[in-house]
Parts: structure tokens; C-alpha cells; sequence
């Protein structure tokens, strides 16, 4: 960011004279638009269709192909067609908050932009505790959905606003704990920090460092996925028990508010997780131009967000909703004792091998790459078993 | 503060974008109100009264865990970026810190707190 700024006023562009403080006003300002108009909510809307389509696959469906190439505008055609409905507010309702609650969501995915680690110099905000900060926004949620539970003076809207927000809470913990293993390991919260840390190649991630980084790292992920709402924990909005949960009473645009911020959340879960333990942006040194790395920097991330996404997806159309007996089992009784250990176990790791040991590096790749080729073996046998059953008995 | 400049600025822009979005739907949605529309929906039935009332005390329980918890998780977080500087009596204190917090855990799985029947 200063370094932008300050080639920009070197160049002259701005005329002579201007003052350092306006140029990065100006530059902060133009950033976080292209930011948030162009990536934040197209990525919501486009993650929509995209979600759509992956599921439909899963399913031997054909999924929304009529809006365009391939279906591509439906999300905008939704859009829309959103924006055209009736807003209504019901009578019951406390006004202000039911109106309030839309924004708090819409704020606790939009704040994390600002300390995205989009390559090494595209980031709004490097700021010096940065991690804490994205858990911290993106917990506002809670406050939001319960919020609009509350406020709609709704039974479904209240036992899904309280369940969510139940849920939410409960993996914060098992979440917030797992992030420590990779501060024990580098001593920073920035993003940057963290991922000046590791290295481009994957035994140099934080995901390989240690065992107890790699467990982090899936409880890290499960967690995120039962904070963001998704299958297998979507309870809160959970269609066949609860109607549409906390946003049963919302129409139009403030219906819409919710789900956006939910698709959109995909995407911060992924950085949250390329960041940490995958290494974020980091590429070889290939070239000594600043811009052409930048860019192969952005790609990287993105493709390494993009297949977390892509994975939340597949596990949303395969498995099935979990109650919420074992949701809460699941987060306090293995989770967090889980995370306890995990923590202790890194603080231990690093008082032996203060600079991290490179030997465990490879072997946990190695491991990694091993019970990544059983997976997909397993993947190919039953994807062959299923075209072979659905020959025979076509009609199952 | 100018590290902290970019946030406001992200403050200011979601307000912007949710309040021109919910103006545009108030200006091009049709507004036919009705009685029964604006009613609380319960599946087509007459509301059988409103919603603030009571509801399980198990969700008072998991606030109250995670009240706990969370506060301890930013104690610990200086904890986590000093731990080399702090060497062995740091490391050792946060060891007792985590195993009261574990003995905390140990009492409410004890009593019940975590299981939902």
C-alpha cells in the first residue's frame, strides 16, 4: 500500500505538491471499490451458480443452464429478481432491528476484506493483528442472525436465530484454537506475516510443519464450515424442520442480504485457511518484475481459495444433515479437547525446534500425498461401482 | 492510523451498498400491504401469540461456556506471539492457565452442561 502510494506520487501523476495523505486516501478509496464491486459481491452471486451447478453434477442433474452461456447470469437474474419483490416488515416485528439485522450480516462479510492477502502487495490493510481481527468480524454474524431471529416475533425466526447462533458460538472456541498453533509457530498475527512464513513449496506450508498443525488445520476447517451454516451443519436454516430459519420473515432485498453474505463467507473461509496453513500466495521467484509476480501471487491464491470452495461445495452435496445433539457433541466433547492438545503439543514442538524441524516437513508430505492417493481411489472404485449398479438397475 | 484507515473505509462502504440496494427494492417492489401478509408466519394457521417468550435453557448454558472460553482465547493470544521471548516460566504458566481452563471443561462435561438430552 505505502509503496503504490509513493510510486504514484513519484510519477508525477498527481501533479507536484500533493500531500502523501490524500493520494492514500484516494488510493484507499479506489482499492476497496475494485475490491468489494468487483470481487466481494460478483464472487457472492457468481459462488451461487457455480454452487448450483457443482451440486447438480453431484446429483446426475442438469442444474440452471438457461440465463445465458451455460446458465452464467442466472445469479444476476436472481438478483433482479430479488430487487423487484416486496419489502415487507411484519406487524409484529420490532422494525428497527429487523431492519438493522440485514446490515450487521452484510458487515461481518464485507470487514474481512480489508486484511485479505490477495498477493504481496495487493492488501488493503496489513494490519499487526490481523488474524484476530478477521476472527473477531466475522463473528459479528452472530449478532445479525440473532438479531433477525429476535426482531421477526417469529417461532421458526427464533429457533433458527437461537440455534445459529448457538452453533456459531460453540465453534468459535475449537476455531480460535486452532488458529494458535500456526501464532506459536511464527510469533505474528499479520497475514502477511504468516505467510512470509512459509514457503511456496508444499512441505514448507504450515499445513506439513507438524502433526498437530494438520489436525489444526481440519478442525480448523470443519469449524469454519458449521460457523459459516453450511451442510452438513446448516441447522439453522435447516428447509424441512424450520422453513427458512432466522430469514423466514425477510423478502426481497434483505432476504437476499443473508445469502449473499453466506456464499460470499466461502470465500473468506477459504483465505482464512490458504493463508494459515497453505502457504497463501506464495510462488517461486520466477521473475524480478514486481507486477508480473503480483499477478502470478493473486492467481496462486486464488486457486488455492477457489479449491477450498470448490471442496466445501462437494462435501455440502454429499453428506447429509447432522441433529444438533451431535453438532454440540461434536464441537465441545472431540473438538475442543482436541484443539487443548493440539496447542500444547505445537508449544512443545516449538520449545524443542525453535526454527521449525524440515525433516518433519517432507515426512508429513509424504503422508500427505499417500492418504491423498488412497482417497481418490477410493473416490474412483465407488464413482466406477455406481455407473455399474445404475447399468443394471437403472431404475433405483 | 493510517494502517486503520481502510477499515473504516470498509464500515462506510457496506452501509452504502446495503442502504442503495434496500432503497432500489423500496422504490421498483410493489407495495400492496394486507393484514394477513404482514402477519407472523406459523403455515398458514392464526399465530398462536408472539415469540418472545421463553425457550430451551440449554442455549443459555453454551453462552455461558463460551463466554468463558473465548475470553481465555484472547488472554492467551500475547501468550502465543511472545512464547519465544517468554522461554520456559511463560510456557509453563500457560500450561497451568489451559489446565485450570481444562479442570473448568472437566465440570461442566461432569455435570451435564455439554450433553443436549
Amino acid at each position: 500500500m505505502r509503496t503504490l502510494v509513493q510510486t504514484l506520487l513519484a510519477s508525477g501523476f498527481f501533479g507536484r505538491n500533493t500531500p502523501y495523505d490524500l493520494v492514500a486516501a484516494i488510493a484507499v478509496f479506489v482499492l476497496s471499490a475494485a475490491v468489494f464491486l468487483g470481487v466481494a459481491f460478483p464472487f457472492a452471486g457468481i459462488v451461487s451458480w457455480v454452487e448450483r451447478r457443482v451440486w447438480a453434477r453431484i446429483q446426475s442433474r442438469v442444474g440452471p443452464n438457461r440465463v445465458g452461456p451455460n446458465g452464467f447470469l442466472q445469479w444476476l437474474a436472481d438478483g433482479v429478481k430479488h430487487v423487484c419483490k416486496e419489502d415487507i416488515v411484519p406487524t409484529d416485528a420490532d422494525p428497527v432491528l429487523f431492519k438493522m439485522a440485514p446490515y450487521l450480516v452484510v458487515l461481518a462479510f464485507v470487514l474481512p476484506w480489508a486484511v485479505m492477502p490477495f498477493s504481496s502487495a495487493l492488501i488493503l490493510a496489513d494490519l499487526n493483528v490481523g488474524i484476530l481481527y478477521m476472527t473477531a468480524v466475522t463473528a459479528i454474524t452472530v449478532v445479525g442472525v440473532l438479531m433477525a431471529g429476535w426482531a421477526s416475533n417469529d417461532k421458526w425466526s427464533l429457533i433458527g436465530g437461537i440455534r445459529s447462533a448457538a452453533q456459531i458460538v460453540s465453534y468459535e472456541i475449537p476455531a480460535g484454537l486452532s488458529i494458535f498453533p500456526v501464532v506459536l509457530m511464527t510469533g505474528t498475527l499479520s497475514m502477511q506475516g504468516i505467510i512470509r512464513a512459509q514457503g511456496w513449496a508444499p512441505q514448507h506450508w504450515f499445513l506439513f510443519a507438524n502433526p498437530f498443525t494438520f489436525v489444526a488445520a481440519n478442525i480448523l476447517f470443519i469449524s469454519a464450515l458449521a460457523e459459516g451454516n453450511r451442510t452438513p451443519f446448516d441447522l439453522p436454516e435447516a428447509e424441512s424442520e424450520l422453513v427458512a430459519g432466522f430469514a423466514t420473515e425477510y423478502s426481497g432485498m434483505r432476504y437476499l442480504f443473508f445469502f449473499m453474505a453466506e456464499w460470499g463467507n466461502l470465500f473468506i473461509i477459504g483465505a482464512i485457511i490458504a493463508t494459515l496453513f497453505l502457504g497463501g500466495w506464495q510462488f517461486p521467484r520466477v521473475s524480478n518484475n514486481p507486477v508480473v509476480m503480483n499477478v502470478l501471487e493473486l492467481i496462486t491464491f486464488n486457486v488455492k481459495v477457489l479449491f477450498l470452495v470448490f471442496v466445501s461445495m462437494w462435501v455440502r452435496g454429499t453428506l447429509p444433515r447432522v441433529r444438533i445433539d451431535q453438532l454440540m457433541t461434536l464441537c465441545w466433547k472431540y473438538f475442543v479437547p482436541i484443539a487443548f492438545a493440539n496447542m500444547i503439543g505445537t508449544a512443545i514442538w516449538v520449545a524443542i525446534w525453535p526454527e521449525g524441524n524440515p525433516v518433519a516437513g517432507y515426512i508429513m508430505f509424504a503422508a500427505g500425498i499417500v492418504v491423498a492417493i488412497v482417497f481418490i481411489r477410493r473416490v474412483v472404485f465407488y464413482a466406477k461401482r455406481s455407473q455399474m449398479e445404475l447399468y443394471y438397475y437403472p431404475t433405483i | 492510523m493510517t494502517t486503520w484507515f481502510p477499515v473504516l473505509v470498509t464500515f462506510v462502504f457496506a452501509a452504502v451498498v446495503v442502504g442503495v440496494m434496500v432503497s432500489i427494492n423500496s422504490i421498483l417492489g410493489p407495495k400492496r400491504p394486507s393484514a394477513i401478509k404482514s402477519e407472523a408466519f406459523e403455515c398458514g394457521n392464526p399465530s398462536s401469540g408472539g415469540a418472545w417468550g421463553r425457550f430451551s435453557v440449554r442455549f443459555y448454558l453454551t453462552a455461558l461456556l463460551f463466554l468463558i472460553f473465548d475470553v481465555d482465547l484472547v488472554f492467551l493470544y500475547p501468550w502465543a506471539v511472545e512464547i519465544r521471548k517468554l522461554g520456559m516460566f511463560g510456557f509453563v504458566e500457560a500450561v497451568v492457565f489451559i489446565a485450570i481452563l481444562a479442570v473448568g471443561l472437566i465440570y461442566a462435561w461432569e455435570r451435564g452442561a455439554l450433553d443436549w438430552d
